[in-house]
């Protein structure tokens, strides 16, 4: 059975309109005037225990939205609900005690304070005793490697270590649903990689279902099979990764570094160039013809470097609404 | 029963050290809340001067335990809670079982802990530069000013709090606060003892929660004459109103807040 059930979800905000000018800000002040704005529409799915799912849309689109009235932080308008076998929007103790919501720049860590003080207080709500405490605490900082990261002040922390700290604050009562609203941002690319890493080994460990938020692709990639796309608050898209990228993102962005400067002429028999200036090169190559482009391109051309990346989901995103709606 | 021992002690002794970490600022605030001692300094002047009710010894004795009870029921709740909402902090507190009020008790109890020794160390100096005013309370007065003064943090703490609940609606539940600090400033007993207040002001102030905050458990340390059996039955009576109303916010402001998009 489904441990999360999302039929016909639907949020309307109030929106406050005021008009520039000080005429505008009389009559806010006075008679305030209300848009109705649909942040999501009639969005259904269902998620497993234990499946990993990423959740894909630009700014705006509707995610956070959806992360919250999943958690039930907001009520949904209309459509109905059902996580962890409970009404979100109830926040009985039981449910909320099998959940967690991180949200990247929310910090929850008493900021002058070592983590472990932090983590105390959240042993303290959750009624985890002092045994069970130290157990489950050793348990995730190997898993995180935060070794003597825990007894420094929080502000003393890295970006990093921080965001490592807030997950062990956030998954110390072991919930078994996680909503993950951008856990990666701001980070460098050695710390995405362990909180990946750990996030993949804590939904094996755990059996844990994670729901997450990224705009790095990499996140999506590296620990998501299944993708929900959302955009202007509408599911477009739910089903594996690989068929979304196999059909809106066929292609990698090859970027080359040669050792002097090629006709564009030259460049352009092996992929579309995007951009030259001088000895740098910026060519799209379908992904199918990527082997055979690159070894042709790397015998043909003086190259000193080359780096394959994938689109940005932004332009993918873009891509499926230049082509349209896909469900 | 364990259960809510064990959370409080883990409560109280974390937050215990989050305010220790301030305690450079803690000196600052318990000089910024010298303003009795002025006013001391101001009255009696006067009453050497003048014919009050209180003679200039009485008024020295007053101010000082105003300037304790001000140490002992400052409250800040209203700034953070506000500034909780705003940010968009309250959100991950409230996917806690429990509710987010006892960071906010445990932090204020907290703080007069670790702002005790600083407090202190001023009352000692000041009976050693004017030995005269030194009193000892009579026992009772002690025991009865010791309860009012925490009857009168509740009571301050849940007005404050029930104003930081509008941060639901308004994200300046602040003013309200300063609106209501320009009140309490002048009938609480923090400028003037209520005894040189007319007759007819005084017997209205009486059924306001205002002199209860200040006046009435420092008349209870001094001496000064009061109505025990009314004082605390109007303190129990604002407490028990406020509560209902905040308890009413509360449930109102998080349907609001979740209608808004939390």
């Amino acid at each position: 059975m489904a441990i999360i059930i999302a039929e016909h979800l639907t949020k309307v905000y109030p929106v406050a309109i005021k008009a520039p000018g000080l005429r505008g800000t009389l009559s806010h002040l006075f008679k305030r005037q209300y848009r109705q704005v649909e942040a999501v529409k009639d969005v259904s799915f269902e998620i497993q225990p234990g499946e990993m799912v990423g959740f894909l849309g630009p700014n705006g689109a509707g995610k956070t939205t959806t992360l919250k009235m999943l958690t039930g932080l907001i009520h949904p308008s209309s459509g109905t609900l059902q996580v962890a076998d409970a009404l979100p929007f109830r926040r009985e103790r039981a449910f909320l005690e099998k959940i967690t919501l991180v949200m990247g720049q929310k910090q929850q860590l008493l900021w002058d304070l070592p983590a472990l003080d932090s983590l105390r207080i959240n042993a303290a709500v959750y009624g985890i005793d002092d045994r069970e405490f130290q157990r489950r605490v050793g348990e995730l900082t190997d898993m995180l490697s935060l070794a003597d990261k825990l007894t420094q002040p929080v502000r003393k922390l890295s970006l990093g270590e921080r965001m490592k700290a807030e997950l062990l604050a956030a998954l110390l009562h072991q919930p078994k649903v996680l909503f993950l609203d951008e856990p990666t941002l701001g980070l460098d690319v050695n710390a995405q990689v362990s909180v990946r890493e750990f996030l993949h080994s804590y939904n094996q460990h755990f059996d844990a279902t994670i729901l997450l938020t990224s705009h790095y692709m990499a996140d999506i990639t590296a620990l998501c099979d299944r993708v929900l796309l959302i955009h202007q608050g509408q599911l477009i898209y739910d089903g594996a990764l690989d068929a979304l990228l196999d059909r809106f993102a066929p292609y990698r962005q090859v970027q080359l570094e040669l050792e002097r400067p090629v006709l564009a002429a030259d460049l352009a028999r092996y992929g579309e160039v995007k951009s030259l200036v001088g000895r740098e090169v910026h060519l799209i190559i379908h992904r199918e013809e990527l082997t055979r482009s690159i070894s042709a391109l790397l015998s043909a051309l003086p190259v000193l470097d080359l780096t394959i990346t994938d689109p940005p989901i932004e332009e993918i995103i873009g891509r499926v609404f230049s082509d349209g709606v896909v469900l | 029963m364990r259960q809510i021992i064990h959370k409080s002690r883990i409560f109280l002794s974390v937050y215990y050290a989050y305010m220790v970490e301030y305690r450079a600022e803690l000196i600052l605030w318990v000089l910024a809340n010298s303003f009795p001692i002025i006013m001391m300094g101001i009255w009696t002047e006067a009453a050497e001067g003048g014919t009050f009710s209180l003679s200039a010894l009485e008024f020295a004795r007053y101010f000082i335990c105003v300037f304790f009870i001000r140490q002992l029921t400052i409250v800040w709740v209203v700034w953070e809670f506000e500034r909780e909402v705003v940010e968009g902090r309250l959100s991950p507190r409230l996917l806690q079982p429990i509710d987010p009020v006892w960071h906010h008790v445990a932090s204020h109890i907290t703080e007069r802990f670790a702002r005790m020794p600083f407090t202190l160390l001023l009352l000692v100096l000041f009976f050693i530069l004017y030995p005269q005013a030194a009193w000892l309370p009579s026992f009772s007065g002690m025991i009865l000013a010791i309860a009012t003064i925490i009857l009168a943090f509740i009571l301050r703490f849940l007005i404050q709090y029930t104003f930081a609940l509008c941060a639901f609606w308004t994200e300046r539940a602040t003013a309200l606060e300063q609106v209501w600090f320009l009140f309490y400033l002048f009938l609480s007993g923090m400028i003037a003892p209520l005894n040189v207040f007319p007759e007819g002001v005084r017997e209205v102030l009486v059924w306001t929660p205002f002199p209860y905050l200040i006046y009435f458990p420092a008349s209870l340390l001094v001496g000064l004459p009061v109505n025990i059996g009314q004082g605390i039955g109007v303190m129990l009576g604002w407490t028990v109103l406020f509560w209902a109303v905040n308890r009413w916010l509360w449930r109102r402001g998080l349907k609001h807040y979740s209608g808004m998009g939390a």
